[in-house]
């Protein structure tokens, strides 16, 4: 029989395995990533009783963290996470990790082992609460039943409000006992003194920074994840379309303007277009939102944007002025902080500088001229480049992606051009590989009639390639394009770079065949070893609407990533692809 | 330049941990470090003293108003704080050398509060300063054990922090 636990019911008895439940389903919880073992037993046995909450059960406790967290970046709801003690706890941290860097909500519930024995190096014991403390935004050991459902509460609330980032929850086993049953009572709201995120920001700073962006001769906008996480995408948008003024993007802010717009000048930093790198060295007034000024989009810190005077809008106080002293700060919300700057500058008596933009624009456009990406067409070999260009123009653009780490993370970035927030989908921060598969699946879940594809290395999709099975349990049909170079793209290319062409251990001697991995996993695979096959074989991967296809594409395995700025340079200091000239530039 | 920071933190478990695991997790300097409860008991007071540039300070501060438990924190104003430490020393003190010693401690306003024929512990208050110049005067040779329990402090004038 189905317990009946109303959600507001008066003096509804529950165990504590049963509460966890409820207030997931009180969250509005649509659905868990999980893996059961022994201390979440109880936690299980009440999931099976109920429906509401549908479990998503991965093959490896990372795959839960990731699928989760592409889930949240793809809905912007928080991924919550359930997983044992011990191994299953320790095995989902780098996951936990990946969402702290790049600030995701998500809760993930850990069991424990008993109070009674905790300390006592139980089986499957481990302090998880210390382990994960530098990686979460905040974490709790439950040690007392009837504080259960208000710090769950608390968890979703501390996730999804201010700078997000993920909660873990620890529950000792004996808590979640079938046989203790409490009243049960979700709070509404949570007083919590020591934190309250600021939401409104200083209007004097507003005036301050539209005076400044107004009297600007050469101007950047450069706006990054916090732009998607904070829904700003539509003011951002209008924003930069009122001031006119070129914008640029960091790998975590892709889609939250239109990539397809002129005034967009590409990606910053590392690996970004050669007239974005110089637009930063050169402008006089960068406006900075939700970015952290993280060190592979600056470069060398000394020689950032040497001309600039920074305005710097964030959700988070001590992202400002934290490796780059900005002149204009304001904390807030991003997308009311840019409502608001949008009323300063329309109500303003000044415009921009129409004469000076539009020479700046001629600049830039002469740094655009350059052709940072452009790539040999001709090619006997599968140019990585080009298999994304056409997965762009086969999904007319509008698919979700999912990446790995490495240079096809990049390629993605640089060439797979986003129109829409939250369609990217990419570990940034922490870079994990492994991420790519498990976030995809997370993502379809999320979306199930949109298309979703991963696109991975060899050697990534290695690290989590067993969640294979859980896109077949759940039927997620995901398009993965593994641009197969037999290397550790990345790290091959440093080696060339930097080491004078010595791969150490980055050749992947031994590589499955992909194509019956797929098989036996029980999907479509296939191989593409020719330029002329690889747009036939996207069409017919998206053809094959309800089935996941591994698309094994052979590519150039010399192929670099450019531009690229070696750590420790400065924007200005790019190394350009061979062939690329800035002859016509400088003409 | 150093620094106090008086932290008002929820006590919960952990919060200690919370505080030291971010000093050396974004590699700040912790010279001392103590905590106790307040009278609310539900919040305890640490005193973290450090250095750093103004730059790293204003992160320090910002970093720790970050953390969930901690409801307050402050960066104590050189000029209008009181600031004090508590040493507890156990030295030599044979008989030629025990006028000398106890002359020295009344010297230093300290209290001289276990004897023993041949040692003295001495307990003594103050700045970090007057402490440091107490150990001078004795010289090294002399001590035994010497325990300090880091500087607390507080601001000067009406208002809590």
């Amino acid at each position: 029989m189905v317990p009946d636990f109303s959600a507001t019911g008066v003096n509804v008895e529950l165990s504590g395995a049963e509460i966890v439940v409820q207030c997931l389903e009180d969250e509005g919880v649509e659905m868990i990533f999980g893996y059961p073992g022994g201390a979440v037993l109880h936690i299980y046995d009440a999931l099976f009783q109920r429906d509401k909450v549908k479990h998503i059960l991965v093959r490896h406790e990372q795959g839960a963290t990731h699928a989760a967290d592409g889930y949240a970046r793809a809905t912007g709801k928080p991924g919550v996470v359930l997983v044992t003690s011990g191994p299953g706890a320790t095995n989902a941290v780098t996951g936990i990790a990946t969402a702290h860097m790049d600030s995701i909500p998500m809760v993930i519930i850990t069991g424990q082992v008993p109070l009674p024995v905790i300390g006592s190096d139980a089986f499957q014991e481990a302090d998880i609460v210390g382990i994960t403390r530098p990686c979460v935004k905040h974490n709790f050991l439950v040690k007392d039943l009837n504080k259960l459902a208000e710090t769950i509460r608390k968890a979703f609330h501390i996730a999804t409000t201010g700078r997000p980032g993920p909660v873990l929850v620890d529950i000792p086993k004996n808590l979640t006992d079938p046989n203790i049953k409490i009243p049960y009572h979700y709070p509404d709201q949570v007083a919590m003194r020591g934190y309250a995120p600021q939401a409104s920001s200083d209007s004097s700073q507003i005036a301050r920074a539209a005076d400044l962006l107004l009297a600007a001769r050469r101007p950047v906008i450069y706006t990054g994840g916090g732009v998607v996480l904070g829904n700003a995408s539509e003011a951002l948008v209008r924003l930069t379309r009122t001031l006119g003024y070129p914008i640029t993007q960091t790998l975590m802010g892709l889609g939250s303007y239109p990539a397809t717009d002129r005034q967009f000048i590409g990606m910053l930093g590392m690996h970004g277009t050669y007239e974005a790198n110089m637009a930063m060295h050169e402008c006089d007034v960068l406006l900075a939102v939700g970015a952290r000024f993280d060190d592979r989009v600056t470069g060398k810190l000394a020689e950032f944007c040497p001309d600039a005077k920074i305005i710097h809008i964030d959700i988070d106080p001590a992202s400002i002025s934290k490796t780059v002293a900005v002149d204009i700060a304001i904390v807030g919300d991003v997308s009311d902080s840019l409502a608001q700057l949008q009323g300063a500058i329309e109500a303003h008596r000044q415009k921009p500088d129409a004469a000076s933009i539009c020479e700046w624009w001629e600049r830039i456009e002469r740094w655009r001229s350059v052709g940072c990406l452009e790539f040999d067409r001709a090619a006997e070999l599968i140019k990585p480049q080009f298999v994304v260009e056409q997965l762009w123009e086969a999904t007319s653009g509008k698919a979700y992606i999912t990446s790995d780490v490495g240079q096809h993370q990049m390629w993605a970035a640089q060439y797979y051009r986003f129109d829409q927030p939250r369609r990217w989908i990419n570990s940034g921060g922490l870079g994990t590989m492994g991420f790519g598969l498990p976030a995809a699946i997370g993502v379809k879940l999320a979306h199930p009639d949109e298309t979703v594809a991963c696109i991975t290395g060899e050697a990534s999709i290695q690290m989590c390639i067993q969640e294979l099975a859980t896109a077949l349990q759940y039927r997620t049909p995901i398009k993965i394009v593994n641009l197969n170079n037999g290397y550790m793209g990345m790290v091959r290319q440093w080696q060339e770079f930097i080491y004078e062409s010595r791969y150490s251990e980055s050749y992947l001697e031994t590589l499955p065949d992909f194509v019956k991995v797929a098989e036996a996993y029980g999907h479509v695979g296939m191989r593409i070893t020719r330029p002329a096959d690889v747009r036939p074989a996207l069409e017919e991967a998206l053809r094959l609407k309800d089935r996941t296809v591994f698309m094994d594409f052979l590519t150039d395995p010399t192929e670099n990533v450019y531009p690229m700025i070696e750590a420790g340079k400065a924007h200005h200091e790019m190394r350009l692809a061979p062939g690329v000239s800035i002859d016509t530039e400088l003409a | 330049m150093r620094h106090i920071i008086s932290i008002l933190i929820e006590n919960e478990v952990g919060a200690l941990a919370r505080v030291a695991g971010l000093f050396s997790a974004r590699g700040y300097n912790i010279e001392s470090l103590t905590v106790a409860p307040t009278q609310d008991p539900a919040l305890s007071r640490m005193t973290v003293v450090t250095s750093g540039s103004e730059a790293v300070i204003e992160q320090i501060v910002k970093q720790l108003n970050k953390l969930i438990d901690v409801v307050r924190v402050v960066d104590l104003p050189e000029a209008g704080q009181i600031e004090r430490e508590l040493m507890l020393i156990k030295v030599h003190a044979t008989h030629e050398h025990r006028d000398e010693v106890k002359r020295l401690t009344d010297i230093f306003r300290g209290k001289i509060i276990d004897v023993t024929p041949e040692t003295f512990v001495i307990e003594m208050t103050g700045e970090q300063s007057k402490m440091d110049a107490f150990i001078q005067a004795l010289g090294m040779e002399r001590i035994i054990e010497l325990v300090r329990s880091g500087t607390t402090g507080i601001i000067r004038g009406a208002n809590g922090i």
